[in-house]
């Protein structure tokens, strides 16, 4: 089991969610966050004052999925989320310990999908 | 170096502009101390007043809320920023010029001439010719804020993706070469729709059609918002909508009953049946609703009541109790068929709802008033079909044609201008990002504290 995390431009989120639908994934946790990667920021002036755009939003996706649904995933971000640009963002692949359904109490891959 | 001489000519124009300035405020000075001032009515007055500082409410912060809850967190100051500068720009440009274009001696039926640009012989003394017991600078004022509110509509079918650089100069030229001609014809002293026999108390024609017909012409010529349709984009704050919504509502009764120009009954038949109108339509869209998705939505509501609002403008000095209520009536269901499935069935992106709610909502109030007007409630007025006079429907329907003529063409012209002279569109990149922070450097809400 691996635990996927995705930081991707606010606007792929649609194109990426949509994909990993096609690709039968349907679990999934999203956030809005700020964070700084090589992309600039846009610096923001209020009244005259400029503030450094030191940090962008982002959207973070999570995902827990099986061994063999990690390519599927992966090429389900990548394909949605890839623009060519600076400040695409990245996919980070964890192991995951375990993974307990509340409702049921089933645990490990059963409780993923 | 070349920010400074910018700013140094600027302020050269400035102060040439106030060497003129004193000259003109003699000039009205003058005037006023000439003839005494016992042709004023201080009811009047006050009322005209009131009603204008109730229908500059409407622009800022009313429409600015309304269209700004309704777009995305990413351009809300966009929206707000657009409605705000109007208010400053459009003021500037009516007392130079616009006011005289509009309301200024008559050339051919046509437009104003430039005798009363900068106000001159614009006093403080009544104009017969618009309003015979308050100040001319009252009534002139009065109009402004309409002036102001009109391309504001407009707003509403572009958001989210025009750049504001062309959003300044499309406004400038259109205020002038649309706005102030056909405020003109339906209003002006000779204008030629006027003299047809046209009915539009408080603006129908003027400034529900014609922002309506812009807003669809900008839609069309702008293109679809990116991911449209296919994206929903969903209002990032609906209690914004609805508190602009509620006091476009109370701005509105300056707006109509204001245009009775006088603390009479003629305004309170205005102020009744514009709040009637506003009521049955709110409710006969939230029953659409109801019928079609079982539930009774908040944006429905308040667009309903909107609706109903710009149906009644026309209307509102010559309709009763029964004209109010059909109105408003129509006005419901009438702009909730063709937001929910016309619009879909001909795919342009009106993000808004400019063109849907104003354009289709101000036709049917402009058509309606040639049914329902009758002559008990305004001697001035004539009698609409139901009263026995289908003539009268008729000039209705050659006003509304006129307008949605005029205005569709010159906008269209106007806009492939602007967008030859300096692109209408904001780039790919802004429009992701947002227009608050690439437009204006600033954002609405922090993320973070």
């Amino acid at each position: 089991m691996k635990y996927i995390i995705a930081i991707v431009q606010p606007d792929r989120m649609d194109e990426v969610l949509e994909r990993l639908t096609d690709k039968n994934i349907n679990l999934v946790t999203v956030t809005s966050v700020m964070g700084r990667g090589r992309q600039g920021g846009i610096a923001q002036v209020y009244r005259s004052h400029k503030e450094a755009g030191n940090l962008l939003k982002k959207t973070k996706l999570e995902i827990a999925v099986n061994d063999d649904f990690v390519k599927p995933t992966i090429e389900a971000i990548t394909g949605g989320a890839r623009t060519g640009e600076v400040g695409d963002g990245k996919i980070f692949v964890l192991d995951l310990a375990e993974c307990i359904r509340i409702r049921t109490g089933e645990t490990g891959g059963e409780a993923i999908g | 170096m070349k920010r400074i001489g910018w700013i140094a000519g600027l302020m050269g124009t400035g102060m040439a502009w106030a060497g003129v300035l004193p000259a003109l405020a003699e000039d009205a000075a003058s005037q006023a101390t000439a003839s005494a001032v016992s042709a004023v009515n201080t009811g009047d007055t006050a009322w005209v007043l009131v009603s204008t500082a109730l229908v500059m409410l409407m622009t800022i912060p009313g429409l600015a809320l309304f269209y700004g809850g309704l777009v995305r967190k990413k351009n809300v100051l966009s929206v707000l920023m657009q409605c705000f500068f109007l208010m400053c720009a459009v003021s500037l440009q009516w007392v130079i010029f616009g006011y005289s274009l509009s309301f200024g001696p008559d050339v051919k039926g046509l437009l104003g001439n430039l005798d009363w640009a900068f106000l001159k012989n614009v006093g403080l003394e009544p104009n017969a010719d618009y309003a015979g017991t308050i100040p001319h600078q009252a009534f002139m004022i009065f109009q402004m804020m309409f002036a102001v509110i009109t391309p504001g509509l407009i707003i509403g079918a572009f958001a989210e993706r025009m750049k504001f650089s062309a959003f300044v100069v499309f406004m400038l030229l259109w205020s002038t070469i649309v706005y102030d001609p056909v405020c003109h014809w339906v209003w002006g002293v000779g204008g030629f729709v006027r003299k047809m026999g046209a009915l539009d108390f408080a603006g129908g024609t003027v400034v529900h059609i014609n922002a309506g017909v812009a807003a669809l012409v900008a839609a069309l010529v702008l293109g679809r918002r990116l991911g449209h349709p296919h994206k929903l984009s969903p209002p990032h704050n609906l209690p914004f909508a609805v508190m602009g919504a509620a006091l476009l509502w109370f701005g509105w009764y300056g707006f109509n009953a204001g245009s009775a120009l006088g603390a009479n009954g003629l305004a309170a038949n205005a102020f009744v049946v514009t709040h009637v109108a506003s009521a049955v339509a709110g409710l006969s869209w939230a029953l659409m609703d109801m019928a079609f998705n079982r539930r009774m939505t908040v944006l429905g509501l308040i667009s309903g009541a909107v609706a109903g609002l710009v149906a009644i403008t026309p209307a509102a000095g010559f309709v009763n109790l029964g004209g109010a209520i059909g109105i408003g009536l129509g006005a419901g269901v009438i702009c909730y068929l063709f937001v929910s499935f016309v619009k879909e069935k001909l795919g342009y992106d009106d993000a808004l709802d400019a063109f849907g709610v104003h354009c289709v909502g101000g036709i049917w109030g402009a058509l309606a008033t040639g049914l329902w007007a009758t002559t008990a409630v305004n001697s001035a007025g004539a009698n609409g079909l139901f009263y026995g006079n289908p003539a009268q429907f008729i000039i209705q329907v050659k006003a509304v044609a006129i307008t949605v003529v005029y205005s569709g063409v010159v906008s269209f012209v106007l806009l492939k201008l602007v967008d030859r002279l300096i692109g209408l569109r904001a780039t790919e990149q802004s429009e992701r990002i947002g227009l608050d922070l690439t437009d204006h450097r600033e954002t609405g809400y922090t993320m973070l504290d």
